[in-house]
């Protein structure tokens, strides 16, 4: 393969693991600063390509719910900054209600897609998953790089859509039509709607790609030794988050080129008997359910394809930190395994009040519930693998600790929501906000950081500054609960979900104190973000060194690779497996684990 | 100008903390990696315990500042079936919440490393995983079998006599539409619509369609006690019928006609002073997003009794009337039959 005939300089020049080298010390041949740093096919390149993009949506989605918050918390008030920021959509510091929408679609969409898609799958199923299987890369490092060139083209298209005189698209990030297809229905609804149909359908390319590279990787080019049940439980949940992504990204792909066609090609796919701006519209026969259907069909395993690799780091983290195997292996792959099939029936309990007969919603409320069993299954297999632990409090150890607590608290709210005669209060409440934020928002960052603050050591030869690390914990967690936590009560209480103004509502408005206190510990929230950033990237450069080729004392395969791996990962001959990757035990000589290379010894039992 | 400062002001602040956190870097190599460690730990881990307390506390504190915030009970029959559920899924759901959020910060702290031990190798038992497998399983089954109980009910058909209104959403306002002495709401099609003499494209040659009454402002009025039944629709986008009070809500959906049914328990005065409010008012929220005013498509609510009700509707002119005056000579000669009880 080509591949490894690019790879085999490497192989050539055997150095000694247990010292550090400087990360150019074994490129012999040359390669120019574009094809080793900008269209790299090196995957942990390409990862840290994904996640510097993704830190990138992060703060500019996370910005944005900053802007909207003062708007929600301070209706009355006027505020520079905006003016600022989004010129005559908000004149005189009042934003405007359509840049509002705007801001809440953008935000929507580029944390869904662009941060916790992307920035979360892309970076670390790039970066583990040849490193922990034992690869010199992926199967096809180019195709791995066109992913993540369509990422980012996908990202200008979105970005450059908030620039244009007609504002982003506007609808909601799930866009539904009629709303969407009708440029007379809102503002975002013209070209910002398209340059969002495109992106979307960029991302839907790039995702494939990365996805079908992941699949085949996994399945073909593990090391010698690492049968399927020896992979360590991240990889598991790379791959089956690939499988989802496979799966249903095309569906959206063709809910986007249908909204296209009703936009631009006179069809009537998702548009029927519509009187608007002053005339009836020729179309007639199409149904706007049919896009919500094609939508969440997509819709719910994002949701899975988000929280699967935080599940994963987060298995692994809290084993490694714990000094424990995992608990219950194959509970935790059969319940990824679970997730995985249900998540694709159960698209439907997002559109219990859309009039469809209430028969389908009652089999879609028992198949949604049955989603609780594996959750249950893997959050008292966390509980139990830390139990008896060795706990040491890494910043990754906490942000895995925090992540398990999140998605305990964000879960059992959907059990609320999944049951449709509870869902026909709660549907497009502040509950629906706080559930998902909770479960697939906060929860699924706590795992990125936690994976972030793990295996920076790997990326960078360096760690991260630990009390930064800790005041970013501390904060975010705390804080989180305190934005997300109260607007349950308001969901309770029918508050609807993308109101710009609440003042006027007699059933509504007691609620204004409380959104000040929300908004302002989002702002403190999103700064705390900042402070990560700023850690992260200084730290690149000013980190404390690792010295220590494994300083974790990690059973896994990515921490037998030199401290500053180059491309093709292992110098020498890439290390066969024997084992599987949890075992912390005694090794007889004092220490607490066993990494997956080191032969069984003599009457050992594998497990 | 402010901004540039603002930002500078920021990066400085993390400047420093960067700075001062890199001294305990420094202070670690002093101290010895190893004892500085094992000192953190110990104070993160007992951290831990004070995190789970500001967790508890912080719940009952924000139940107690909400609670007096929060809406009177369920005013519709299918509402306090929903407030049952609400209850009994908070129970479950709150318990298993507190038990392991308990263990998870109790373990954490209680099995923080204090210094090397053996681990312990405890990585599977099949016993304790089909207890955690059934348990939940169980749990699922009754609510399920509850939601369903109840939401079959709520969808099922409304029953005979109930009353029947239309209630169309635009960009951005309800228009409601009652069925007048024949107690039937005549044809309509869109292509009938303009915005002088038909908001709702009604078909004038249906007969049915005469006696329409039609309240542009959306304005809906249940009778307490009587089973009301709602056929939603949309003029443009999707929008959403949100009854908060009354916990309900439905889509309305252009091209498609969906319907809900309940029975109002209270009237506007008896949650007046129920609520001890007032400016008590029940209202209607769209629910799902419609565009830019979509925060504003608010409409209004009012349960009476029966006789309110009838000397309502005997004031009313039906749409065609208010719409063709020259067919019925001034003043609106045939008063609308009110009394809709009794056929």
């Amino acid at each position: 393969m080509s591949n490894e005939a690019t790879l085999h300089t490497h192989d050539v020049h055997a150095h000694d693991h247990g010292h550090e080298h400087g990360h150019d010390e074994h490129e012999h041949h040359e390669q120019h600063f574009f094809s080793k740093y900008i269209f790299s096919m090196d995957h942990k390149i390409i990862s840290r390509q994904f996640l510097i993009t993704g830190i990138f949506w992060a703060i500019v989605g996370g910005l944005m719910s900053v802007f909207f918050r003062l708007q929600l918390g301070f209706p009355e008030q006027t505020f520079k900054v905006l003016s600022a920021f989004l010129g005559d959509w908000a004149k005189n510091g009042k934003m405007d209600p359509e840049m509002y929408y705007g801001l809440t679609t953008i935000h929507g969409t580029v944390l869904v897609f662009f941060v916790l898609t992307g920035g979360l799958s892309g970076t670390f199923s790039n970066f583990l998953i040849p490193l922990q299987i034992g690869a010199r890369d992926m199967a096809s490092p180019f195709l791995n790089m066109l992913s993540f060139w369509f990422f980012a083209v996908a990202g200008v298209v979105m970005f450059g859509s908030l620039f244009i005189t007609t504002g982003p698209a506007s609808g909601g990030w799930t866009t539904y039509p009629p709303l969407s297809a009708l440029k007379e229905a809102s503002m975002g609804s013209g070209l910002g709607m398209d340059l969002w149909l495109i992106s979307m359908a960029l991302f839907v390319v790039s995702s494939l790609l990365g996805g079908i590279n992941y699949i085949v990787t996994i399945l073909n080019m593990r090391t010698k030794g690492m049968t399927m049940t020896r992979l360590p439980l991240t990889i598991w949940a790379f791959l089956f988050t690939a499988v989802l992504g496979v799966l249903s990204f095309p569906v959206l792909l063709s809910a986007a080129v249908l909204l296209l066609f009703d936009r631009h090609a006179g069809t009537s796919f998702y548009l029927s008997e519509i009187f608007m701006a002053g005339k009836a519209l020729p179309n007639v026969g199409g149904s706007p359910i049919l896009y919500q259907h094609l939508f969440w069909f997509l819709g719910h395993p994002e949701v899975y394809i988000i929280m699967l690799p935080a599940m994963g780091m987060a298995s692994e983290i809290l084993s490694t930190h714990s000094r424990k195997p995992i608990f219950g292996y194959l509970a935790m792959v059969l319940s990824i395994m679970g997730i995985t099939v249900l998540a694709f029936l159960v698209w439907a309990h997002h559109m219990f009040v859309t009039g469809m007969s209430p028969f389908l919603g009652g089999v879609f409320v028992l198949l949604t519930l049955l989603i609780a069993i594996p959750s249950a299954v893997k959050v008292f297999n966390w509980l139990t693998t830390i139990w008896k632990g060795n706990i040491r409090f890494t910043v990754p150890m906490l942000f895995a600790l925090g992540f398990v607590s999140l998605f305990i608290s964000g879960g059992l709210t959907g059990l609320f929501l999944g049951n449709s005669a509870l869902d026909i209060h709660l549907h497009d409440t502040y509950f629906v906000i706080a559930h998902f934020h909770i479960v697939m928002g906060i929860s699924a960052f706590f795992g990125m950081f936690a994976g972030i603050y793990h295996w920076y050591p790997k990326m960078y030869g360096r760690f991260m500054n630990n009390t930064l690390g800790y005041i970013h914990f501390f904060v975010t967690f705390i804080g989180s609960y305190v934005i997300f936590w109260p607007m349950h009560y308001e969901g309770v209480a029918g508050m609807p979900r993308r109101y710009y103004d609440f003042s006027a509502w007699e059933s509504f408005k007691q609620f204004g104190e409380l959104n000040q206190m929300i908004s302002i510990a989002a702002i403190i929230v999103f700064f705390a973000q900042l402070l990560f950033v700023f850690n992260y990237f200084v730290s690149i450069w000013k980190g404390k060194k690792v010295t220590d080729p494994n300083p974790w004392q990690a059973n896994s395969l990515e921490w037998t690779t030199p401290i500053k791996p180059g491309h093709g990962n292992w110098d020498g001959p890439i290390p066969e497996v024997h084992r599987w990757a949890y075992d912390y035990k005694d090794n007889g000589e004092g220490g607490d684990f066993i990494p997956q290379h080191i032969p069984l010894k003599d009457g050992e039992e594998s497990h | 100008m402010s901004g540039l400062l603002l930002v500078f002001l920021v990066v400085l602040i993390f400047v420093v903390l960067y700075q001062v956190s890199r001294s305990s870097e420094i202070v670690a190599q002093i101290q010895g990696e190893e004892a500085f460690d094992k000192k953190r730990n110990k104070i993160l881990g007992y951290s831990m315990l004070v995190l789970f307390a500001a967790f508890m506390i912080g719940i009952v504190w924000c139940h107690q500042y909400m609670m007096p915030l929060m809406g009177p009970e369920a005013a519709s029959d299918h509402g306090q079936q929903y407030d049952f559920m609400f209850e009994v899924t908070l129970w479950v759901t709150g318990s298993v919440f507190l038990l392991t959020q308990f263990l998870l910060f109790w373990f954490s702290f209680k099995y923080k490393r204090v210094g090397n031990k053996t681990p312990h190798f405890f990585a599977h038992s099949t016993k304790l995983e089909l207890i955690w497998t059934s348990i939940p399983a169980i749990a699922m089954a009754v609510l399920v079998a509850i939601g369903l109980k109840a939401w079959f009910t709520m969808t099922d058909k409304a029953p005979k006599g109930a009353m029947q209104i239309e209630i169309i959403g635009k960009q951005f306002n309800w228009i409601s539409r009652y069925p007048g002495p024949d107690m039937e709401l005549g044809k309509k099609y869109y292509t009938n619509i303009n915005e002088k003499d038909n908001i709702l494209g009604l078909d004038w040659k249906d007969k049915a369609t005469k006696d329409d009454i039609i309240i542009p402002n959306g304005e809906l009025r249940f009778v307490k006690g009587k089973p009301v039944e709602l056929i939603i629709g949309s003029r443009d986008v999707i929008h959403d019928v949100g009854l908060s009070h009354f916990r309900m809500k439905m889509d309305a959906v252009p091209g498609i006609s969906s319907r809900l049914w309940f029975t109002p328990l209270f009237t506007t005065e008896e949650m007046k002073s129920k609520t001890g409010n007032p400016n008590f008012v029940y209202e209607l929220s769209c629910d799902q997003m419609c565009g830019k005013g979509h925060y504003s498509m608010r409409a209004i609510i009012i349960v009476e009794t029966q006789a309110e009700h009838d000397a309502w509707l005997a004031k009313q002119q039906s749409y065609y009337v208010q719409n063709h005056p020259d067919e019925f000579p001034a003043p609106a000669a045939e008063p609308v039959k009110t009394d809709s009880t009794k056929k």
